[in-house]
């Protein structure tokens, strides 16, 4: 029964979840939003009370159901787990808990959120699910998507609509393959391994369920020392030679309760064994490494207009090329880089879930696999504010459309022996046209007034890339945007 | 097929291949077609289409019959992959063999080109289909098309016309055209066929035989067709080709204030004898698919025939028209126009004064005189223009353009028109992309402001995204 209801409640979580990072409709957050925002470690880096006493006062309580219940990548865990099951059943046996290991990981991660927190993202539980979810599985989906949209195209319907596909990470797509393949293989043979070793939530809420209220006991006197719970224990907390389980590592799956034939494990409270703890919880903002710059101008190839001849066909259009960004862009809502770098986590909500295709995860090194934003495929449209809607760590905090009209995420450049007007004699102004803030004025060239250019006031300029965008010089745009270190106030 | 009723399997055959291509092309040649030809194919595909019955006028100085429809190799079918958005797309060449099989079998014997169509592949591919006929069963007609400045020179004028020659595998010309006069005014004219002696030599050509007959297609500045009808003496034209339909007819000139209506130079030809050619006959397919309330006026009063067949009566009840030429890119529209045409039902009183209400019916509506010819292609900078405005034509016509956001339809329009564009326009080449180098503006022969009209239908795309219209 308990274990039916563990079941679930855990399937409900991670396939709602699951969707949110996949979704195509773009309107799955504001059912589902919720659930992103009950992780415990974007919880801690909002500095979300609420969420975070819920999550401790219900570890306190029942032991570690978070874990089985709410974490995505747990339940991940068990699927994988499961599937291995059909294929060799009883396969667990206790292991002793590595707790020195346990506790420097957790050590060594608390330090480097502190200090590096895009390396210790790497193995928050999340966080990681997430970049599996969005950077691999997305575009997978989407796919297939795409075959339905086609269908819909065929018989003129408008329900669906083709999506852009594209792998956002670039050559950061290892890590969420490496995630994948460890996650995988790990929980593949030993069930929760990954979580009863590495991961960091799972320690500090481990430290908790030793003394929480309500427990799985092994009852001495019906116990016919089978070992079948032992067997069937995918977190290896059981010795059924002692009647022991090891609190700390025990997710409370009720697998066990489930499994023994003599109902001789029961779920209740008991009396708490002693065990040390340690307190680490709250986790500093503190400064991050500054930024490496270095920056080259994208010397750019520039469209020649092609004298025509004939009727028909399409002039071949480059793609856009990203350019060296000195400091990266931001989303409006993250108030600074450094803001953003300290709360983001890397989960990849943002970038599953951004409709322009703007978003996608950084491999700098001081903010790897953190968002940032682009302009090749769209500019950040200025009715949006999805990514600071759906970031359930406050790194990009909740703002609103008006809001958004006033803050600076960057600033526009231009650079001038790309620009259309200036190379080829052709009057332009594309990027003064489209400016959402009326930033940009077209200004004549000193020493030739007959060429007009854009002149850029960077203090009216919000920096969200529709100059850069929509820009005809090809690959790399004749203005772009810088990213400002510290967003303008709101 | 050399039956004069073509089997009903057969037929399945051909509709079956026809409907392919249509769900597949949608580049190049045949990119904005899909609303060229016939609107329905409910009225026109369940005919029996006499192959004997095409209706003939007759060329006053050859005597050569000519069939009233001819057969227009602008709109060519491309074999397109499926996004259908790259360009290069290539003719398929055996839809087009087919077509032109059923187009001869069932009378059809002009068929019209030029060295500009379809990216410089429309010639050729007429070449191919023609040449398995012997030379007297059918007659060319192609275009000296020198738009380009560095093509103004006598050399570079002639080596078009040779290659004309050359890809259409014959050695003499039915009918020749000067290309799109009018265009860039007097001036522009003297430099493409006076002053470079191009016309000289081409009447020579016509003392010659090489050319049987020799005239102009029309378009644009008046100044231009009125010196060259002026002169007629001089040039002796044996044909000219204007845009004539029962809208542009009184309302040419109130479309666009650049053109003029098709009446007057209907007039003028007639006065001075001279066999027409038709073009346009249908605006580039806005005539096969009218306003809802327009369209259903229309079938009221014959619900059996499609849309496009009235303009195609309209105008072949002009006795001066020696041919209509039309773009038919699908079967279907062939199918529609012959079943039109074969034999012809001239046009009543009282239906020419029902078309002049549907003229003015149809003038009131936004729709951008865009006839989908291509001519303004490629953009420079990748703007699909073309394909913009059909798009945005076909919004109007199915009532999906919205005034405001109070609009009973406006949560169904907006998506139309968002999604529908984004699946016939790639965003890269979108209206937004445009940066008003006016390139296209010279090319354009309907004379539309087409940065202008971009802009317009960005702004409106802007509203529409950010819920502000």
């Amino acid at each position: 029964m308990l274990k039916k209801i563990r079941f679930w409640l855990a399937l409900v979580f991670w396939v709602s979840i699951t969707l949110l990072f996949l979704d195509i409709t773009k309107g799955l957050h504001i059912y589902l939003g919720w659930m992103a925002k009950l992780q415990f470690l974007p919880a801690i880096l909002s500095i979300n009370i609420g969420v975070i006493l819920l999550v401790l006062a219900l570890t306190f309580l029942f032991g570690r159901l978070y874990c089985s219940i709410i974490c995505p990548l747990g339940v991940f865990q068990d699927f994988v787990s499961r599937i291995a099951g059909r294929f060799k059943k009883r396969r667990f046996s206790f292991k002793k808990e590595n707790r020195s290991v346990r506790l420097y990981i957790l050590g060594v991660f608390v330090l480097m959120m502190i200090f590096f927190a895009p390396i210790a993202d790497l193995v928050a539980p999340y966080s990681a699910y997430g970049r599996m979810v969005s950077l691999l599985f997305q575009p997978i989906y989407q796919w297939i998507h795409n075959i339905g949209a086609s269908i819909a195209e065929h018989y003129d319907s408008y329900a669906m609509y083709s999506l852009d596909v594209w792998f956002k990470a670039g050559w950061a797509i290892v890590v969420p393959i490496v995630t994948f393949i460890v996650v995988t293989v790990w929980s593949w043979k030993t069930g929760r391994g990954y979580c009863n070793t590495v991961c960091p939530v799972g320690t500090l809420l481990g430290l908790i369920s030793t003394k929480s209220l309500f427990k799985v006991n092994i009852k001495d006197d019906k116990c016919v020392n089978c070992g079948l719970c032992e067997k069937n224990c995918k977190a290896q907390a059981i010795d059924y030679k002692l009647h022991k389980i090891d609190y700390s590592r025990c997710v409370a799956c009720m697998n066990c309760i489930d499994v023994c034939k003599k109902s001789a494990i029961v779920f209740s409270r008991c009396k708490s064994e002693k065990a040390e703890s340690k307190a680490t919880s709250e986790v500093d903002e503190s400064l991050r490494k500054t930024l490496a710059t270095t920056a080259l101008l994208a010397v750019s190839s520039v469209v020649k207009a092609q004298e025509k001849t004939v009727d028909g066909g399409l002039a071949v259009i480059e793609d856009k090329k990203i350019p060296n960004r000195e400091i990266p862009v931001k989303p409006a809502g993250s108030r600074s880089y450094k803001h953003f770098s300290n709360h983001c986590t890397g989960c990849q909500l943002c970038v599953s879930q951004c409709p322009n295709g703007i978003l996608r995860p950084s491999t700098r090194l001081d903010s790897f696999l953190q968002p940032e934003m682009s302009f090749e495929r769209g500019y950040c449209r200025p009715e949006c504010t999805r990514c600071s809607e759906v970031c359930p760590t406050g790194a990009i905090e909740k703002i609103t459309r008006e809001e958004k009209t006033a803050i600076r995420a960057g600033h526009a450049v231009w650079i001038k022996q790309n620009c259309l007007p200036v190379t080829d004699g052709v009057s332009c102004g594309n990027c003064a046209s489209h400016c959402p803030s009326g930033a940009i004025t077209m200004v004549p060239l000193v020493g030739n007034p007959d060429v007009k250019i854009p002149s850029i006031d960077s203090e009216r300029c919000l920096g969200c890339g529709a100059c850069e965008h929509l820009c005809p010089v090809r690959p790399f745009s004749a203005i772009y945007v810088e990213g400002n270190l510290v967003h303008g106030d709101f | 097929m050399s039956d004069n009723n073509i089997s009903r399997r057969e037929f399945l055959k051909i509709a079956g291949t026809s409907a392919a291509v249509t769900a597949v092309a949608a580049t190049g040649c045949g990119k904005a077609v899909d609303s060229t030809g016939v609107g329905d194919t409910s009225t026109s595909v369940s005919k029996n289409i006499p192959t004997d019955k095409m209706t003939y006028r007759t060329n006053p100085k050859t005597g050569d019959k000519i069939s009233i429809l001819g057969y227009g190799f602008m709109r060519l079918p491309t074999i397109s992959n499926q996004s259908a958005r790259e360009s290069g797309d290539e003719i398929d060449q055996e839809t087009v063999n087919k077509l032109t099989d059923y187009a001869i079998e069932h009378g059809v014997n002009l068929f019209d080109t030029s060295p500009a169509y379809c990216r410089g592949f429309s010639e050729h591919a007429m070449g191919i289909a023609l040449s398995r006929y012997p030379r007297d069963k059918y007659f060319v007609s192609t275009k000296l098309s020198n738009f380009a400045p560095q093509q103004w020179t006598f050399e570079a004028s002639k080596a078009i016309y040779q290659k004309s020659l050359k890809e259409l595998q014959v050695d003499y010309i039915d009918y020749l055209h000067l290309h799109a006069v009018g265009n860039g005014g007097m001036e522009t004219f003297s430099q493409r066929y006076l002053d470079n002696g191009m016309l000289d030599y081409l009447m020579k050509e016509r003392e010659a035989g090489r050319i049987k007959n020799l005239g102009f297609s029309y378009h644009g500045d008046i100044k231009v067709f009125d010196y060259l009808i002026d002169n007629h003496d001089t040039y002796k034209w044996d044909f000219v080709m204007i845009q004539m339909n029962y809208v542009d007819w009184h309302h040419a000139n109130q479309l666009n204030p650049m053109n003029t209506d098709a009446e007057y130079l209907y007039n003028r030809l007639a006065e001075k004898n001279i066999p027409i050619f038709i073009m346009e006959p249908l605006l580039g397919g806005r005539l096969a698919k009218l306003p809802n309330h327009v369209q259903e006026i229309l079938r009221t009063r014959r619900p059996e025939s499609s849309i496009a067949s009235w303009s195609f009566r309209w105008i072949a009840s002009h006795p001066q028209i020696l041919t209509i030429l039309s773009g038919m890119t699908y079967m279907e529209h062939l199918q529609d126009n012959l079943s039109t045409l074969c034999p012809l039902e001239e046009c009543t009183d009282d239906e020419n004064k029902f078309l002049e209400h549907v003229a003015d019916e149809f003038v009131q509506f936004p729709l951008v005189p865009c006839t989908a010819c291509q001519y303004c292609m490629p953009c420079p900078y990748g703007v699909d223009i073309p394909t913009t405005f059909t798009h945005y034509n076909k919004c109007v016509n199915e009532g999906y353009i919205s005034v405001s956001q109070q609009d009973a339809n406006y949560v169904e329009a907006r998506k139309r028109f968002l999604i529908g564009y984004d699946r016939v326009v790639e965003p890269k080449r979108q209206a937004a992309h445009c940066i008003s180098c006016r390139t296209c503006v010279s090319h354009c022969p309907q004379n539309i402001n087409i940065p202008q009209k971009l802009h317009d239908i960005d702004d409106y795309i802007e509203k529409l995204k950010q819920g502000t219209l």
